[in-house]
């Protein structure tokens, strides 16, 4: 794989890769790789996949799943791509409850452009385009994704995880199922906030990094489930 | 004989596309192409199809890349400030070899413009309009008849091709109503095959990837040049024009959609008064008809060409004559129209002045 060492994106996809499996729905799937890092997700999933432009994941999701609805659509995007430049989309993807599975990769940073601030850059974080630290004065504050969407009353289900332990990788995976599942049980748009390791452009190390989402950036974005309408509706 | 309507412009598209067998409809609305949505809304429901008011025309022309990646038949219509919008989005489609129909009911320009009709978007359409190496086929209808009949022409040139086709209409095709002959049965799309490119999930076969990316030291070059053969082709086989009254011309007017209605009426009153005046009218904008163009330009010496811009398509009409032949223009851009008097009035100009 093209990740650095350290990076989340390989763990991600490797839970994703389990879950198409388990769930019975590989020969059905089409995923979606963005821009930025995990443009090259079209090559490490063994099922159909596309490339769109930058941020319209969403959107070519909506007309993929709307075009043969027996697909099983997944968007796979990170922050420059979901939280920037495709907000319009994934607002109102969520807003019409499309029946899609998105995957949001959030390592407040962009990483292929080589480190730049991101929407979810944190108050004070470094990045090539922040060199002292995000400024809340001129730079404004971060996007909060999950707590955006849970805003609306489209989205079925909207969770955050983490992929920095054991326990939280096992979280992620059963949130990932969640997501996964609902679809193929036509209930709506689910989402999937991950923070997610980046210590090439956070300038760490590995270990480093885990322990900055564990300590610093959790904080910032609490972990936890969002909406659940299966909750809601019980 | 078909059945035979009295229709707007507008509805026509609807009808042609639904007839074309396409069942995927994604757009924002805009004037003056507000009917194909609004009726688009009605039948795609009725016909079991898919309608998507977006959130913008960005939205719009990627729901489109996803259906055609998924290998059906799709497509979006807009105005000049909304397709403009949609040019990063085709440029990708054309990176990726998919084919989309988007219908341009063109309107005065640059930026919001006015909503009266103009032919401003011909360069935008027939040089590729987004970024990178690519081209558009571009269908220029010229009655309500052609807005109800190039849908069809435009899908089965834009699978053939594996290309994004465009439809350049105008406020004023859109707007008119005219009798339309439905001419052909319409297509089940259930009697539309899968193609070889759709991604419907990998059960069976080998996965297939849609991107327009290659990374690979020299693939993309490699690429372009592919595409570029392609172009060749399409350059070769399918320019389309009409012809009328050119064998004993002395000078030819050159026009596409309602200009080529104006030219036609000047043509006749000039006719008339014994001037022996002659219509070119392309059909296919992209690509251009220059070969029929380039032999007419040995035996006329003088070409008019009119247009609701400042001068766009005659750039491709001085490419295809070489400089052999005197060509004079008549332009109303902004949302003007001309009429037959005063297209007659700068025939008669040009004519008096003839050897």
């Amino acid at each position: 794989m093209r990740y650095c060492p350290g990076c989340g994106h390989g763990v991600v996809h490797r839970i994703i890769g389990e879950l198409l499996v388990e769930l019975n729905v590989r020969e059905r799937a089409v995923g979606i790789a963005p821009v930025g890092c995990s443009v090259f997700a079209d090559e490490y999933f063994n099922c159909d996949m596309i490339q769109p432009p930058h941020g319209r994941g969403p959107a070519v999701s909506t007309g993929i799943k709307r075009a043969r609805p027996e697909c099983i659509v997944f968007s796979y995007q990170g922050d420059g791509d979901l939280a920037a430049i495709g907000t319009a989309e994934i607002i109102h993807a969520a807003g019409r409850n499309e029946n899609i599975t998105v995957i949001f990769i959030n390592n407040a940073i962009f990483g292929m452009t080589g480190g730049q601030m991101a929407p979810t850059t944190l108050p004070g974080m470094r990045s090539t385009t922040s060199v002292k630290g995000r400024d809340i004065k001129k730079q404004g504050y971060p996007m909060k994704i999950c707590e955006l969407l849970s805003a609306l009353d489209g989205p079925y289900y909207l969770e955050r995880c983490a992929v920095t332990t054991p326990k939280n990788i096992i979280k992620t995976k059963k949130a990932l199922k969640t997501a996964f599942r609902n679809q193929v049980e036509n209930k709506g748009f689910s989402l999937v906030e991950i923070l997610s390791m980046c210590p090439t452009g956070w300038g760490q190390t590995p270990v480093q990094a885990k322990k900055w989402v564990e300590e610093v950036m959790s904080k910032y974005y609490p972990l936890g489930v969002f909406r659940n309408r299966a909750e809601e509706e019980k | 004989m078909a059945e035979k309507r009295l229709m707007y412009g507008n509805h026509a598209v609807v009808e042609g596309v639904i007839a074309a067998g396409c069942r995927f409809f994604a757009g924002y609305p805009i004037t003056p192409q507000n009917e194909i949505p609004e009726l688009m809304s009605i039948r795609m429901n009725e016909e079991g199809g898919v309608f998507i008011q977006t959130e913008s025309e960005i939205a719009a022309i990627n729901m489109l890349f996803g259906a055609a990646a998924a290998g059906k038949r799709a497509m979006t219509s807009s105005s000049s400030p909304g397709i403009s919008l949609m040019q990063e989005g085709l440029s990708y489609i054309a990176g990726a070899d998919m084919p989309v129909l988007v219908v341009n009911v063109i309107r005065g320009g640059p930026g919001l413009g006015n909503i009266a009709p103009a032919q401003s978007d011909y360069y935008q359409a027939t040089r590729g309009g987004g970024h990178g190496d690519y081209f558009t086929i571009t269908l220029a209808p010229h009655t309500v008849q052609d807005l109800f009949e190039f849908p069809r022409l435009a899908f089965e040139l834009a699978e053939k091709y594996r290309n994004p086709a465009l439809i350049l209409a105008d406020g004023l095709l859109g707007q008119m109503m005219e009798p339309v002959e439905f001419s052909f049965e319409p297509i089940d799309p259930k009697d539309l095959p899968d193609p070889e490119w759709a991604l419907s999930g990998c059960g069976g076969r080998e996965r297939r990837i849609v991107r327009s990316y290659d990374l690979k030291q020299g693939r993309l070059e490699e690429l372009n040049v592919l595409r570029s053969k392609k172009y060749k082709k399409i350059k070769d086989n399918e320019q389309r024009y009409d012809a009328v009254e050119c064998d004993d011309a002395h000078m030819v007017i050159v026009a596409y959609g309602t200009c080529a209605r104006v030219a036609a009426a000047a043509m006749r009153i000039a006719r008339e008064k014994g001037l022996k005046v002659g219509l070119f009218r392309p059909i296919t904008l992209w690509p251009f008809p220059s070969d029929v163009l380039s032999d007419m330009s040995k035996r006329i010496k003088n070409f008019l060409v009119v247009e609701m811009n400042c001068g766009q398509m005659i750039d491709d009409v001085k490419l295809a004559t070489e400089f052999r032949s005197k060509i004079d223009f008549l332009g109303r851009p902004g949302g003007g129209v001309p009429t037959p008097p005063e297209l007659y009035k700068k025939i008669e100009g040009i004519y008096g002045g003839m050897q």
